[in-house]
């Protein structure tokens, strides 16, 4: 029986992690340079802890499976990253930001950790500038912010459209000066297969190096997760191609919990499939909901006409628009949070008002704005604010230098040029907030075990707000974790460099050996790829956007029927011990298969509805998502089981500093 | 649309290659590694080896993807990497010849998939600004024009895709490096090391086996994120001027 103990410091809210951090354990400089620490992953959350681990002393190995650090998938985030700066004198806050994402997060996050973050928020920035991320500026050289969905103030800050990039190669180069310095070991092209425990705590992984094939050995005194989140199980996300929950959920299979695994965000504003040969769906940056404007048409004629391309949408009158943000959220119209405006997007495509052939898609419309913007480009340069097209002309000029590179990536994709028509667009997933359980100091439940970014659970709770993910990964990598790992390895400075050579590790080798070698010798007639689209649409349709107990069970048959099959059936070309991207595939597929069941478990279990994850059991009279706290205020970690059904564990959620309400945006 | 693929085959870098011939079903909405993808269902299906192509984030950022197609280093849309070419570029009965970057500091790992992994090294000879956690003021403390940090932002906005390499005659990475040099010496908090850096930097790309500069322009041309070739002017700058200083010797 495993008792959790989220491990949260005594103390007021906000002197917490302050007085946390003044009375922790510490290690001497000299005994750093003796402890080891395995990094898995290079993403916001892994290159910056790699970097700061090894600025401390420690001495650390750091895994990628890409060919190089700066290629995780951190580098695609858009929009921007939040910090309680108050730089716009708006009344901004720790507070604030703390509020708003405790209940952005529909009340299932953690208190403690979410002040921590909105603490640290500010030193991100200070951070990522001092390392040279050339973040957008004012006119007098100040840092610009923006605003974001699910917020009442500005307080994001952005590089263009490339934010996630900006600060992945921020913390990429730190991690690359330590890579300099000797204190990093760098692995490219080198995937974790497996955790390795000694005694009980985490001592090592097995990586699988792709180049060779070869299985390898690697021991430190303890191991960090930072490979990101799991939304590839459903095949068509915005996640990179190669994205995925094999690291996680190896540590799950050792003994880690895997926390609200049902909780995913879906996104809602991505370029909608076209094909049935699509391998991802694209995302537009939420920031465009700032400019932009939600709307389908409101008759039926309209839509249609739409559709066989008989109407353009330029065409619809303004009174026949149903610009549905705005008129059922009118406190914050466009910019309500993901989860709600996604539904508001199902709902109207349900009511049959989707505006391409396929009936997923609503517009974003950018034609106000760039009125907007141009009369006032042209009133401050002494030019005509009535006139039309030096109007145009100066507005498309500011949304080009705001958001031109998303909206050539739209083009580049649909083929249509966003300045002149409204962009089409429909939900996808895009982020999870569920991930490996961690405690304060972000240990999971196996010793030495740490998670970080988007790999943990703790900060989101239900649904996570704009730009919340790059200050979480950063917040984990730079600030926290290089505090809080040593609670745990301030225990271990006598204890000398694990080997290797170890039974523990020689056992383990041989089981992920045999796990492979298992994929490789079913020899069946169906491919990886054909096995994982079947896999995601199985999530999409009865673990997506709208869930019930009905669907829920049927869906969980439907997978391990198609498990089974996999196990089977799949065909994996090629050889163990050489470069073999379909084998990695396999690897990959497997685990989703036992992540996808779980969702569905955890996703029945759940009778209530909150942030990303909505059943319709659990709604009000005008169908907005009705949360049960006095049931449902616990984080549910689970325990994978191969020989029944996974077994939960519950963490009540405590509320001392924010009231529990309903989340409303009206 | 019908389509003719000539695509190299190469087992490993020690072995030689060779192109091979595929007819190819594509629709007009697919991406260009999508027709890739639907080649290596229909290969595996008939129990055949897939060819190894490199690619992750498909949405133009990350840098993975790479290949030559018909001679230009991610095809021949400009300013677009392979990911985000779609096949309404091409027509029925087109021939299309994929080959990997070629480049002596680039070799050849598995049929498409090349070793960038010099790239790196040439960042860790000092492609950074040497803070460590916690050094860092208040942000607005570091005042920087608007134009100022828009340029370093164009230069910072590489992939790190080595198309630049694969274009130049003589796969130079001057453009990559150049690049990152700027980036960091347009902005104080990167100006401080500026010229130990572009020293170091300059002698890494040269020992990774990178040629000199062909002054052709070629990188530019097929930079998918519009790297300028000023960028290289700008690092000769600072690197004679670093050169000649003699307060970093």
């Amino acid at each position: 029986m495993i008792k959790l103990d989220a491990k949260i410091p005594e103390g007021h809210i906000s002197e917490k992690w302050m007085k946390y951090k003044s009375s922790m354990d510490l290690v001497a400089p000299n005994n750093k340079r003796k402890l080891e620490v395995i990094v898995v992953g290079t993403g916001l959350a892994g290159a910056s802890a790699s970097a700061s681990l090894a600025e401390l002393g420690y001495k650390v190995k750091t895994f990628t499976f890409h060919d190089s650090p700066r290629r995780a998938h951190s580098i695609a985030a858009q929009g921007g990253i939040n910090a309680a700066k108050n730089y716009r004198n708006d009344g901004d806050s720790v507070h604030r930001l703390f509020y708003d994402t405790v209940k952005g997060g529909d009340y299932r996050s953690r208190e403690a950790n979410v002040h921590r973050l909105a603490e640290v928020s500010a030193n991100i920035i200070d951070q990522c500038v001092a390392q040279g991320v050339p973040f957008a500026r004012e006119y007098g050289g100040t840092l610009d912010n923006r605003s974001f969905g699910g917020v009442q103030v500005s307080r994001t800050f952005y590089a263009r459209g490339q934010t996630g990039q900006q600060l992945l190669i921020g913390a990429y180069q730190a991690l690359s000066r330590q890579v300099s310095l000797g204190n990093v070991e760098m692995y490219n092209r080198h995937e974790m297969l497996d955790v390795v425990k000694v005694d009980g705590k985490a001592r090592g992984i097995i990586a699988r190096n792709l180049l060779t094939g070869e299985l390898e050995s690697f021991a430190a005194h303890c191991v960090v997760i930072a490979s990101g989140g799991y939304g590839n199980v459903y095949y068509l996300s915005t996640n990179a191609m190669n994205s995925n929950v094999s690291a996680a959920w190896r540590a799950a299979r050792r003994g880690a919990l895997m926390a609200n695994p049902c909780f995913c965000q879906i996104h809602p504003t991505c370029i909608p499939v076209s094909g049935t040969y699509q391998s991802k769906l694209t995302l537009m940056s939420e920031s465009l909901r700032n400019d932009g404007r939600v709307w389908v048409p409101k008759k039926m004629e309209d839509v249609e006409a739409v559709r066989s391309g008989k109407l353009k949408p330029i065409d619809i009158a303004e009174e026949d628009r149903d610009y549905y943000l705005e008129r059922k959220y009118p406190a914050f119209g466009n910019l309500v949070p993901r989860d709600v405006a996604s539904r508001a997007a199902k709902e109207v495509c349900d009511e049959g008002r989707g505006v391409n052939q396929s009936g997923l898609a609503v517009y974003l419309d950018f034609y106000d704005a760039i009125l907007r913007y141009g009369r006032a480009e042209a009133f401050s340069s002494g030019l005509d604010p009535e006139d039309y097209a030096t109007v145009k002309k100066l507005g498309t000029k500011v949304i080009e230098a705001k958001y031109g590179n998303l909206f050539e990536i739209y083009e580049k994709i649909t083929g249509d040029d966003p300045y002149r028509t409204p962009m089409r667009i429909y939900p996808a997933i895009h982020y999870t907030m569920g991930g490996l359980w961690v405690d304060y100091n972000l240990e999971t439940t196996v010793p030495g075990l740490f998670a970080i970014g988007e790999a943990n659970f703790s900060d989101h709770g239900a649904n996570r707000l704009g730009a919340s993910a790059l200050m979480q990964g950063l917040a984990d990598g730079y600030f926290v974790l290089p505090y809080t790992i040593g609670t745990f390895l301030s225990k271990d400075i006598r204890t000398p460099a694990f080997s290797k050579d170890l039974p523990e590790f020689k056992k383990t080798k041989q089981e992920v050996e045999d796990r492979l070698n298992q994929l490789l010798n079913i020899k069946g007639e169906r491919s990886v790829e054909s096995f994982h689209r079947e896999l995601g649409l199985i999530l999409w349709d009865y673990c997506g956007m709208s869930r019930n107990a009905e669907g829920l069970k049927k869906g969980r048959e439907l997978l391990r029927a198609l498990k089974k099959e996999f196990y089977s059936n799949v065909f994996v070309p090629g050889e163990l011990k050489e470069f073999n991207p379909e084998l990695e595939k396999a690897t990959k597929v497997a685990d989703f298969f036992e992540l996808g069941e779980l969702m569905i478990v955890d996703a029945l279990d759940r009778n209530e509805s909150c942030g990303g994850h909505f059943r319709e059991e659990s709604q009000t009279e005008d169908n907005e998502a009705k949360r049960d706290d006095e049931n449902y205020a616990y984080v549910a970690a689970w325990q994978w089981n191969d020989e029944g059904d996974p077994v939960l564990f519950k963490e009540p959620l405590v509320f001392d500093n924010v009231k529990l309400k309903t989340r409303s945006y009206k | 649309m019908k389509l003719t693929l000539k695509i190299w085959r190469q087992k490993n870098s020690q072995t030689k290659g060779k192109f091979e011939v595929h007819k190819i079903e594509a629709t007009p909405e697919m991406s260009f590694l999508e027709m890739l993808d639907v080649l290596n269902e229909e290969i595996i299906e008939k129990k055949g080896e897939p060819f190894a192509f490199e690619h992750d984030c498909r949405e133009g950022i990350c840098g993975t993807c790479s290949m030559v197609i018909n001679g230009q280093p991610h095809g021949p849309m400009a300013l677009t990497t392979t990911c985000q070419l779609h096949m309404r570029h091409y027509k029925d009965g087109d021939t299309i010849v994929i080959e990997p970057f070629r480049a002596n500091a680039f070799p050849v790992l598995k049929d498409l998939v090349v070793d960038r992994s010099a790239f790196d090294r040439i960042i860790q000879a000092g492609g950074f600004v040497s803070v460590s956690t916690g050094q860092a003021p208040d942000g607005n403390s570091i005042l920087i024009e608007q134009d100022v940090a828009r340029d370093a932002f164009d230069a910072a906005s590489c992939i790190g895709c080595g198309a630049c390499v694969a274009a130049c005659p003589n796969a130079s990475a001057m453009l990559f490096t150049s690049a990152k040099v700027s980036h960091l010496s347009l902005l104080p908090q990167g100006q401080v090391e500026g010229a130990k850096r572009v020293k170091k930097m300059v002698a890494q790309m040269d020992k990774e086996g990178f040629g000199n500069c062909s002054n052709t322009y070629a990188c530019e041309a097929e930079c998918p994120k519009g790297i300028s070739v000023e960028n290289i002017a700008k690092m000769n700058r600072e690197y004679f001027s670093a050169m000649v200083s003699t307060s970093d010797k």
